[in-house]
């Protein structure tokens, strides 16, 4: 089965990424969890996220299109970044969870990817 | 109609096989595809099946197995529709992929238990979504064991299958350290099918297969993980209530209370299994609530041998109980204690801190209202509790019980 892992991230970490005190702690974190994930084979795909400084937003109103400085919705914890893995089930998954850096600064949450759209017209 | 022997026979067996294999049959079309409303589904299907198909042809040599291949075949349909929905998804061919007919009928039912009891499931769903698909309990009887209205109960039942069938968790028995949260669940859906089986063990159309099945679980448990005391500690709660069970009506069939059984009524197989399951389930050195529960039954189970009834002790037990595990019963059960210990202010104030929307409609705790009021000298206020009670029983031989009794306070009362 097929989960994401959404790694949700406070500001404190998003700060941390650039501090040159810290950065490299930082980084060797993740660096160290994804080295596992990948060993363990149970990564489909994923990427880190630039900070919710980057993010913008858009909506579609009444055929208008508003666009928006900054993430959808002004939260303590902001996407960071995911992963899709593959593992037997949600207990691996929470496994892998729990081993991410930001489940011990933020959360992780897990949902199972849903299985893919039937092709046009069969 | 020459047939209709044979149509009773079809329906008596599919009877008991719904009775006694509901759960079994359950966690086996479940474990696979995850899907336990499914499953369930599935099983009914097969289950009307049998009762066209039995009466015609006969009883099968083995109706379990009869019950699961009809089923599969069910849900071999619906997951080729499934298929045909979304073209190309391997998971779904994976899940088709069934074992051969002939295959041996396993008992996964420690597995279903504890994914319903699985950390990422509503707590508040865990033990009433056990009794539902491991024992087949329904959702209205269900709603009246856990004091909550039946609609709320079914929509809980409903999101957390829902989250079974989509969220991917896994159906096995869990790794040690995650064993006594999860365990703690288990044994309460448990006792919980126990009590509702003996609320209603008079009822002629229900008789002692929910009691009996609590009672077959708790061994299962107990003897799956023989290093975890709480298993036994229920296993022997059960078991003291059970010996007791034909002390309960006198010849007449009239209600017997406890202190006024027939002692050699009592089932002294059941005590001692009991005593020995309470003996060894103190060698882990973790109390518990269940184990707890079951010493209570042993004070009991005592008076009739020293003559008198320990209630120092089970004053003890029932703040151990209460620190264990704070629930109404708990609390009802050290009211009654204090007050027949004389401490009448402070039962009484205990009684009055239970929240009223809950205990409201809970038969016991209008019987211990009638007995804190009585041993207060307010003969009047214990009737009109019994006159409450009453109406929450569908016990007949309970009803004329509390209904004598009310009686007679009020006699008492005319008297004074």
């Amino acid at each position: 089965m097929q989960f994401m892992l959404i790694l949700n991230e406070t500001a404190d970490d998003f700060s941390r990424r650039n501090d040159p005190q810290q950065a490299g702690e930082y980084w060797g974190g993740w660096t160290a969890f994804i080295g596992a994930m990948a060993q363990a084979g149970v990564i489909v795909k994923g990427d880190g996220l630039h900070g919710p400084h980057a993010a913008t937003t858009v909506r579609v109103r009444d055929g208008k299109r508003v666009v928006e400085d900054g993430p959808f919705a002004d939260t303590k914890e902001q996407l960071g970044g995911y992963f899709v893995i593959d593992v037997a089930d949600l207990d691996a998954a929470l496994d892998w969870a729990a081993r991410a850096p930001s489940a011990f600064s933020a959360s992780v949450e897990v949902r199972p990817v849903l299985p893919p759209m039937p092709a046009p017209g069969a | 109609m020459t047939g209709a022997p044979d149509q009773h026979k079809a329906q008596r067996v599919a009877e008991q096989a719904a009775r006694a294999s509901y759960g079994r049959l359950v966690s086996i079309l479940a474990a696979r595809s995850r899907d336990i409303a499914a499953a369930e589904d599935a099983l009914s299907e097969a289950f009307v099946s049998a009762l066209r198909v039995w009466g015609e042809t006969g009883v099968p040599v083995n109706p379990e197995a009869w019950l699961v291949t009809a089923a599969r075949n069910r849900q071999k349909n619906d997951i080729r529709a499934d298929m045909v929905r979304r073209a190309g998804e391997p998971e779904l061919i994976r899940r088709s992929e069934l074992p051969a007919e002939g295959e041996a009928i396993g008992d996964n039912r420690l597995s279903l238990m504890f994914v319903c009891a699985h950390p990422a499931i509503d707590t508040a769903a865990r033990a009433p979504l056990i009794l539902q698909t491991v024992l087949g309990v329904d959702a209205a009887t269900i709603a009246r064991a856990f004091l909550v209205e039946p609609a709320a109960m079914s929509q809980r039942l409903v999101r957390a299958k829902a989250r079974i069938r989509d969220a991917g968790l896994r159906f096995a028995i869990p790794q040690p350290e995650d064993l006594p949260e999860r365990l703690g669940c288990v044994l309460d859906a448990i006792y919980a099918a126990f009590g509702q089986g003996w609320d209603s063990l008079d009822t002629p159309t229900a008789p002692d297969a929910l009691t009996g099945e609590a009672i077959w679980l708790a061994r299962l448990i107990a003897n799956q993980l023989p290093a975890e005391p709480e298993p036994k500690g229920l296993l022997a709660l059960m078991l003291y209530c059970n010996a007791r069970r034909q002390a309960r009506r006198d010849a007449t069939g009239r209600f017997v209370p406890l202190d006024q059984q027939d002692v050699r009524l009592w089932d002294r197989n059941q005590i001692i299994e009991a005593e020995g399951l309470l003996t060894a389930a103190a060698r882990a050195g973790t109390f518990g609530r269940y184990q707890c529960e079951a010493a209570i039954q042993s004070v009991h189970i005592q008076r009739p041998v020293t003559g008198r009834l320990n209630l120092g002790a089970l004053r003890m037990l029932y703040d151990l109980l209460v620190a264990q595990s704070d629930s109404i019963g708990a609390r009802l059960g050290r009211a009654v204690v204090l007050a027949e210990m004389g401490d009448i202010a402070l039962a009484m104030a205990e009684l009055d801190t239970l929240p009223t929307e809950r205990v409201r409609q809970h038969l016991p705790f209008w019987v211990a209202q009638s007995r804190v009021a009585l041993l207060a000298g307010q003969p009047a206020k214990a009737a009109d509790a019994l006159s409450v009670a009453m109406t929450l029983t569908a016990d007949r031989a309970l009803q004329s019980f509390l209904k004598e009794q009310s009686d007679s306070f009020r006699n008492v009362q005319s008297t004074v």
